[in-house]
């Protein structure tokens, strides 16, 4: 009798336990669709032709985003293309080339650290160092830099994080035939590598698109269409969120709820794109 | 007999550790050498002091000489890259790139700056056949790598080092990941390959020895211990110790 096996009890801490577990994921999937949900809601209103495709102007009579647009496209693509070369070249050195050590472990915390820090503080750095001492002033360039130096540490960890995946016979495969140390790095670690960087772009550009406290005293809140490609990277220019928080600042909500819908569906658009990209480069492989 | 490869008062160190004692041996050209022995017992560590693939190891120190057609490998004039072209290597986990397997034949030739297609498919068929694996293949060269069986995998890095058409053929227990019928394919592999290539394997199944090797050595702690042609050291070892090796007593 005792040994029976159809005694099944009901344990209360279990299903407290359980109903904890429910609730918490319904609260985080909760919040976020609440926020999406409210700001499509408030900011979908303001969404117009207009408001996308124009310039604000008193002198025409319009209110639109476009040269935050421009200005934040202008941020991402420069960027980027300072931001990923130096960090896929550091972190090939970190894994690939430097005695592991105190120097790296130093490096590492280094990175760790600096990617923990509030933008602000890069901001302030941004503006004392390239601003004044290197005469840049306000200006795009000056809020690339600044990005730059903030991105960094998430380009370096995220590429090494991919480096470090590649199986170490790849390598030693690789170097038995004869390859020198660079030859096997072009041709096998790093395309084997390729989707984790993908990531480390993608989410650069993540938090570049996010990015205000960092771009306000950097890049400034200059909302005109670029007069000539280069010579605009010495203009002030205000990304959308910059142009967001100065909307709030003057109590103009509507115009920030648009700009935040706009946002809300770059961020969107990108996660998917990093979905899809990783996706079809593990295929491939 | 001919020696492709002459180790002479090999020594090496990992720090502190001393992992090959005064290794003294001639490697015949153009037979197969087994290394056998205890785990641990050096037998990895000497075969890759003979394409120096040591030397992506830190704290290794290495003294003695080791000519491979009376050339100091550790010369000072010595580029690995020419080196490791003349003495390839396979190793235990079969390690195909992770690309096709066109491309996988075809990377020790590109290494060494061979770009003109038809050339690279002449090199290509010719080691896919030389290590047997050509029929098996021959539809989907454009096919990831990745997607063969582990026994395709390692005939497939063999034909990889094949195509650099080296000297010398380094197996680093070759057999040890696949299943039997694989192992007996690579075995047959190995014996056709030494009309053309000298060939060192490292293998901890003695009977694998027996049944492929012309000459075997027995390492124990760092020690090259004896090594005489297989029938020899087989049926009458002259020391003790391999005896009782081979007999089963220890190992």
């Amino acid at each position: 009798m005792n040994n029976s096996i159809c005694h099944k009890s009901v344990r209360i801490s279990d299903i407290i336990l359980n109903a904890l577990i429910y609730l918490s994921a319904l609260l985080s999937v909760g919040i976020l669709v609440g926020i999406i949900g409210y700001v499509t809601f408030r900011g979908i209103g303001s969404i117009s032709w207009q408001f996308l495709s124009t310039v604000t102007s008193e002198m025409n009579n319009t209110f639109g985003i476009l040269g935050n647009i421009v200005n934040t496209l202008y941020i991402i693509v420069i960027t980027l293309l300072i931001a990923t070369p130096i960090g896929i070249g550091a972190a090939i050195y970190l894994t690939e080339y430097a005695k592991p050590g105190k120097i790296v472990r130093l490096i590492e915390f280094t990175t760790e650290t600096l990617s923990g820090i509030p933008s602000i503080i890069y901001g302030l750095f941004g503006m004392v160092f390239f601003g004044k001492t290197l005469l840049l002033g306000t200006s795009i360039l000056c809020g690339c830099l600044t990005l730059t130096i903030m991105v960094l540490p998430l380009i370096v960890r995220t590429t090494q994080e991919a480096l470090k995946t590649v199986p170490m016979n790849y390598r030693t495969g690789a170097m038995g035939m004869g390859a020198t140390k660079w030859y096997m790095i072009r041709t096998i670690i790093l395309p084997s590598a390729l989707p984790g960087i993908v990531t480390a772009v993608i989410l650069s550009i993540g938090r570049i698109v996010g990015e205000s406290a960092a771009l306000l005293f950097t890049a400034g809140s200059g909302y005109y269409l670029p007069k000539a490609l280069l010579s605009h990277i010495f203009k002030s220019g205000g990304t959308l969120t910059i142009q967001m928080y100065l909307s709030m600042e003057r109590g103009e909500f509507d115009s920030a709820f648009g700009i935040a819908f706009v946002l809300v569906v770059i961020v969107l658009i990108i996660n998917a794109l990093t979905k899809i990209i990783t996706n079809k480069m593990k295929k491939g492989n | 007999m001919e020696a492709k490869i002459e180790v002479r008062n090999l020594n090496l160190y990992y720090g502190a550790n001393h992992a090959l004692k005064n290794v003294i041996m001639d490697i015949p050209a153009k037979e197969i050498t087994a290394f056998i022995g205890p785990s641990g017992c050096g037998k990895s560590t000497f075969l890759k002091t003979l394409n120096r693939m040591n030397d992506l190891v830190d704290g290794v120190r290495i003294e003695g000489k080791i000519t491979l057609d009376g050339e100091d490998i550790y010369g000072s004039g010595v580029d690995t890259t020419l080196l490791r072209k003349r003495v390839g290597m396979v190793f235990q986990q079969p390690n195909p790139f992770p690309m096709s397997i066109y491309d996988n034949v075809a990377y020790g030739p590109r290494i060494h700056g061979l770009k003109n297609r038809a050339r690279l498919n002449e090199i290509v068929e010719a080691s896919l056949k030389g290590a047997a694996i050509f029929d098996e293949v021959k539809d989907r060269l454009n096919k990831s790598a990745l997607g063969l069986s582990g026994g395709q995998q390692q005939r497939l890095c063999i034909a990889r080092a094949l195509a650099v058409k080296p000297d010398v053929l380094l197996m680093d227990e070759p057999t040890s990941a696949l299943d039997p019928i694989s192992t007996l394919k690579i075995e047959e592999l190995m014996s056709e390959l030494k009309e053309k290539y000298t060939v060192a394997i490292v293998t901890h199944n003695m009977q694998q020895a027996a049944r492929i090797a012309d000459n075997t050595a027995f390492f124990l702690v760092g020690e090259m211990i004896e090594m005489d042609r297989t029938d020899v050291l087989f049926s009458r070892p002259s020391d003790k110790r391999t005896e009782d090796y081979i007999t089963g007593r220890f190992g």
